[in-house]
């Protein structure tokens, strides 16, 4: 089309894909709005491994499996017999139970311990999760409770640029959720006792306990409040999809977008979330042709390295200055 | 582990006693059979050469270390193993040596930190900080103030403490110590690494804390005018043993301290 001969290569990187942004708008919108949504989830996942890290510094390898337990405890106790909006808050009871045991079990006899040694321990978690889901609620797919829980399905359509856009209902759900969550988080976080003590002990644990602080409490605190998140992804993933143990591998999407974000901000989660969920659907549509499609699957990673190299930090992490 | 609240102390009697109380770590004895009284009131300073095990009596003192032998009595109520948490809840309030702040919180948020304790409203209302939460927020904050007016750190209200200058975390410090009103308030090196003029303004601090609020304090201090200036009796550490244990001029006369700070071999 418009590119010539020597240039062509250049043309079609830098040239071709804005200029069909530019010409079919309506294309271009679905697929932000798309990355948008997809964003959004991958920010909620994020926000699990924040929580749980600026509170125990622990890496939380187990919080994709929570994703799957919470979904799959919601559709157990449905599939029993057990009303949708009870099942939910059943489900709740079951990540609380899940974070009274995690402390106990297994924060507080590795209280001291490096911090390498708890990750590993978030791996053994991780099995002893997928085994007890496995036993109790068998290997099979479930099909999430979407109409029980008045979770509205269908699309919204409008005409725009001389095309169709949808939004899927279930999409714009998600979108309300997560953003009502992560603020009613930061609100939760930045101006009340409990959050101000969750923000101390990420800060120092002696000084913590030295006012009187308990860390025992908080980090069930915490474990509890990355379990309703993971109750909530799973929920819209298990939507979207279905609540099958795949959706595990969706947790390591998160490690690009924390590492864009920094592993200690909440802020940086959501952004973070928001560039790799855009960025990966532009990516693929506009760009991904030129590679042979299907670059959706690394083009996060690569995002994430490019980062790395410039700042190492993150988006918001903190920058860490050692005196000597 | 909660003290009776019917158990008021009155000024001069014995606030916080610690008998024969040896702690070791492996092989390495940090402190052999120490005993002394903190009385209600008073400001009473532990001192001795490096490694004399001060550091680890205040640790032993609130919780952080767990004695092997001994006991502790604090408020008439005998305790063998106490946590942290518990030593915070009955009373005792502490500031570290190497300054341990909440670094990436502001002023005021360090200080309503210290005053996790007094608030009680439930996780339900802190939610959604609404009724009770707010309203408690509020009064904690006028407290809060107080404090922060005393101390004189106004203008460092709004900052994130990690960037003020070492003189002033310290007082900050101290600043979240006193919010928890504490009973027992022990310092450890409340002076190390500050000029002259710090030195002076701490001094007067923490006369002030002991005068106006009646709070007992137990400081560690390397200074000995400091320590001679500000406190009514000390005891003397060495090789995790009392050497000595009395007013600031007996301790000044006795042989076996001086022998201890000039080196004399054992």
């Amino acid at each position: 089309m418009l590119c010539v001969k020597p240039y062509g290569m250049l043309c079609k990187i830098f040239v071709v894909p804005f200029y069909e942004m530019w010409d079919l708008p309506d294309i271009f919108v679905q697929t932000l709005w798309e990355g948008l949504v997809g964003g959004t989830l991958y920010s909620l996942i994020a926000l699990g491994f924040v929580l749980v890290f600026k509170a125990s510094g622990v890496f939380n390898f187990a919080q994709g499996i929570m994703v799957v337990f919470a979904a799959l405890s919601l559709v157990g106790l449905h599939s029993i017999g057990v009303p949708a909006f009870l099942a939910l808050i059943l489900a709740a009871g079951i990540m609380f139970v899940l974070a009274y045991s995690v402390e106990r079990v297994v924060l507080r006899p590795l209280v001291n311990q490096p911090d390498i040694i708890l990750f590993m321990a978030t791996f053994g978690l991780t099995y002893f999760l997928i085994g007890l889901g496995e036993l109790i609620f068998g290997g099979d797919p479930k099909v999430m409770i979407t109409k029980q829980l008045y979770i509205p399905t269908g699309a919204l359509s409008f005409d725009f640029g001389g095309g169709r856009v949808e939004l899927q209902k279930l999409d714009i759900t998600a979108m309300v959720v997560a953003s009502v969550m992560v603020a009613g988080l930061a609100v939760f976080f930045s101006k009340t006792r409990i959050g101000r003590a969750l923000r101390a002990v990420a800060d120092s644990h002696k000084a913590a306990l030295s006012v009187g602080i308990s860390l025992n409490q908080i980090w069930v605190i915490v474990w509890f409040a990355a379990g309703l998140v993971a109750l909530v992804t799973g929920i819209m993933w298990g939507a979207r999809s279905e609540v099958s143990f795949a959706l595990e591998i969706i947790a390591l999407k998160a490690l690009p977008v924390l590492i864009l974000g920094g592993f200690t901000s909440i802020p940086g989660a959501i952004v973070g979330g928001l560039i790799i969920g855009i960025g990966e659907k532009v990516g693929e549509i506009y760009w991904g042709p030129l590679l042979g499609g299907g670059i959706e699957s690394w083009l996060a990673y690569m995002i994430a390295l490019a980062f790395l190299l410039f700042r190492p930090q993150g988006l918001f992490g903190e920058k860490i200055i050692e005196r000597i | 582990m909660r003290a009776p609240d019917d158990t008021t102390i009155k000024a001069g009697q014995t606030l916080l006693s610690v008998e024969d109380v040896s702690l070791s770590f492996g092989g390495v004895k940090a402190i052999r059979g120490v005993s002394f009284d903190i009385k209600k009131g008073e400001i009473r300073a532990i001192i001795g050469p490096n490694g004399a095990g001060k550091t680890s009596m205040l640790n032993v003192i609130n919780g952080f270390y767990h004695p092997q032998e001994g006991q502790i009595t604090f408020k008439g109520v005998k305790r063998r193993k106490m946590r942290p948490h518990d030593a915070a809840t009955g009373g005792i309030a502490r500031t570290f040596q190497n300054v341990a702040l909440f670094r990436s919180m502001t002023t005021l948020d360090n200080i309503m930190a210290g005053r996790t304790l007094k608030m009680h409203s439930n996780f339900f209302w802190q939610l959604w900080r609404y009724g009770p939460a707010e309203r408690e927020e509020i009064e904690h904050r006028h407290k809060v103030e107080e404090i922060i007016d005393f101390l004189e750190i106004e203008h460092i209200r709004r900052v994130p403490v990690g960037r003020l200058p070492y003189g002033l975390q310290k007082r900050v410090e101290l600043g979240r110590a006193l919010a928890m009103e504490p009973e027992l308030l022990l310092l450890d090196e409340p002076m190390a690494g500050m000029n002259l003029e710090e030195k002076e303004d701490m001094c007067r601090y923490i006369i002030d804390v002991n005068n106006h609020f009646g709070t007992t304090i137990a400081l560690i201090e390397h200074d000995m005018g400091v320590v001679m200036d500000l406190a009514n009796r000390v005891v003397v550490l060495d090789y995790g043993q009392k050497i000595a244990d009395g007013t600031p001029d007996e301790v000044k006369a006795n042989q076996a301290v001086i022998d201890a700070y000039l080196g004399v071999a054992h």
